[in-house]
């Protein structure tokens, strides 16, 4: 992984909005630039990319200054090596898709061409590559423009909410795709979008804008942990991400035990993973509910104790959000202000965690 | 049989003036297609301008402009030892005054359905502009550019005002079909001007059904 960073410090004014940016970003795994639409997540893709001008500031990629207003650098779209992919694909309707892909490849610099068969491989290209561009569906359209992306050779990706635009089924289907590039091209990744689930299964770092100023950016799982607060979020995705590693498999009955800081989950079979290997989680807040004791007779299995942290109520909604300190980790649960009063529930008691549903995020 | 000699002169001019106003038009539309500096409307006015202009006014002005007397005139003979005013390259410089806004027009329309999406997804693939202009625009112009070239061509064809101000009537250098057909008729040779006539007639009638019918799938406004 590399250690360069993005030092990004802009201003950008277009048609009354204002993009006030000022963040240094680590350049290793994915980094979601996450928000309410119109926040100014595209316009500060497009500054990186060079396709907007800031007004003023600086833009730094690892030693090469891309953009300097004070000192008239600005190196045009076509010589920054970044990759962008756009939301509505534009892949060019002339060529059919081997010929997108061939644009871009012709068009990589000497040192940083990739292989065009890894890059057929890993997207699955290879039966559309006779096909013409207008004939493709939506998934397919953003699969080609993806496996055009990488074959410029990119040192930093660009992606523009891909997945926006697709239906859920077409979701699905490009995601895991999504999931494995980063590890398997080994580029950083700017990944924007609005949905909390996309950002939850890709991103390592979250960095939050809206009305064009950061409103925070950290560790993804530490950022969720925090969104169901966040307007920005309209609550509805809110839950926690864990971090663990696989413990023992259990073939028979297809489950897999996951210890997370010292507290052990049970999944439905991970078997593609090794014992020990690092994985992360995803709880959503409204799949947890709580016991003041631990409960018998019932068919979750993931109860686990803690100590109730934190209790935020939205009386508008009638919704309260409840945080539970585990032995290495922090649980978000949705309940309702009505069972919080009804429990009693404050901070500091004792409480038992029952997990509904834990779903498997990605590996590490 | 009528002589042939203007038949030949006039698709000369017209592909000569083609050629150059291609060469013109391009660049200049795609900046009326691109940018968003002010005096946009000025130089679309202007570029405009014969398509409402009496061709004696653009004839008068031409006229004076390419005379040697004038300056640009003047600095032509000095080069060239010829006159610009009642010669071919006279001709050529006001047939491509005349015919711009028929080369530009379409193809900025052309451009501007085009967008920045591809412009800027070839950038960010490594294509410089001209490349991109090149591989992405250009393809993607294809028909604005049979259009532009087709209605240039039709348009110089059927040129008459201009060419009699500027260039007159001299067999071989300046004697395209219009001038021609009208000096027939002044000699009430109407079996020539039929010739001439009818074939103008065919020839303007394929043009234009031929840039219709391949706009037909998806209409580019002209003119």
């Amino acid at each position: 992984m590399s250690a360069e960073r993005l030092d990004i410090r802009v201003e950008v004014s277009l048609d009354g909005f204002r993009l006030d940016v000022d963040e240094s970003l680590a350049l290793d795994g994915v980094t979601a630039v996450f928000g309410p639409s119109g926040g100014g997540k595209s316009t500060l893709l497009r500054t990186v990319a060079g396709l907007t001008r800031p007004d003023a500031g600086r833009i730094r990629f690892g030693d090469a200054l891309w953009f300097d207003a004070d000192r008239r650098v600005d190196v045009p779209a076509h010589r920054r090596p970044v990759g962008f992919l756009f939301q509505d694909a534009r892949l060019f309707p002339h060529l059919d898709v081997a010929g997108n892909l061939d644009f871009a490849a012709r068009r990589a610099a000497p040192g940083a061409r990739v292989d065009r068969h890894g890059v057929v491989d890993a997207l699955d290209l290879s039966a559309l590559l006779s096909r013409r561009v207008s004939t493709l569906s939506g998934g397919e359209r953003q699969r080609v423009a993806l496996g055009r992306t990488l074959l410029r050779g990119p040192r930093l990706l660009l992606l523009d909410e891909p997945l926006t635009g697709l239906d859920r089924v077409r979701k699905a289907e490009i995601l895991p795709y999504l999931e494995q590039l980063p590890a398997q091209f080994d580029v950083p990744t700017l990944y924007v979008s609005h949905d909390v689930d996309e950002v939850a299964a890709l991103a390592h770092r979250m960095l939050v804008l809206a009305d064009g100023r950061v409103q925070c950016h950290d560790r993804a799982d530490v950022v969720v942990a925090q969104l169901g607060l966040e307007p920005s979020a309209g609550g509805y995705g809110a839950g926690s991400l864990l971090e663990g590693a696989v413990v023992d498999h259990d073939a028979r009955l297809r489950l897999t035990r996951v210890d997370v800081g010292g507290d052990l989950l049970t999944l439905p079979h991970l078997a593609r993973f090794p014992v020990g290997a690092a994985v992360r989680l995803r709880v959503r807040a409204r799949d947890v509910a709580l016991g003041l004791e631990r409960p018998r007779g019932i068919s979750i299995r993931n109860v686990l104790p803690g100590t109730l942290e934190e209790i935020v109520g939205h009386p508008d909604t009638g919704a309260a959000d409840v945080w539970i300190r585990l032995r290495g980790a922090r649980l978000q649960a949705r309940l309702t202000v009505a069972a919080v009063e009804d429990l009693g529930l404050e901070p500091g008691m004792d409480v038992f965690a029952l997990i509904k549903s834990v779903s498997f995020d990605r590996a590490d | 049989m009528p002589d042939l000699g203007p038949v030949w002169l006039t698709a000369h001019l017209a592909a000569v003036t083609t050629v150059v106003l291609l060469l013109i038009g391009t660049p200049l539309a795609w900046w009326l297609a691109r940018t968003r500096a002010r005096s946009k409307a000025v130089v679309e006015a202007v570029t405009a301008l014969p398509l409402v202009l009496p061709p004696t006014v653009l004839g008068f002005y031409l006229l004076i402009l390419l005379s040697p007397a004038a300056p640009l005139g003047g600095w032509w003979v000095s080069v060239t030892g010829e006159t610009l005013t009642f010669s071919f390259t006279g001709l050529v410089v006001a047939s491509v005054i005349y015919s711009l806004p028929f080369a530009v027009q379409p193809l900025q329309s052309a451009f501007e359905s085009i967008g920045s999406g591809p412009v800027e997804a070839a950038a960010s693939l490594g294509a410089s502009p001209l490349d991109a202009f090149f591989s992405v625009v250009v393809p993607l112009a294809g028909r604005g550019f049979l259009t532009a070239a087709v209605l240039t061509f039709a348009h110089t064809l059927g040129e008459f005002g201009v060419v009699l101000m500027v260039g007159g009537n001299i067999p071989g250098e300046t004697r395209v079909v219009s001038i021609a057909i009208y000096e027939h008729v002044e000699t009430l040779r109407y079996a020539e001007a039929h010739v001439l006539a009818g074939g103008m007639l065919a020839v303007s009638f394929l043009v234009l059904l031929l840039v219709y019918g391949v706009n037909r799938r998806s209409p580019l406004h002209v003119g």
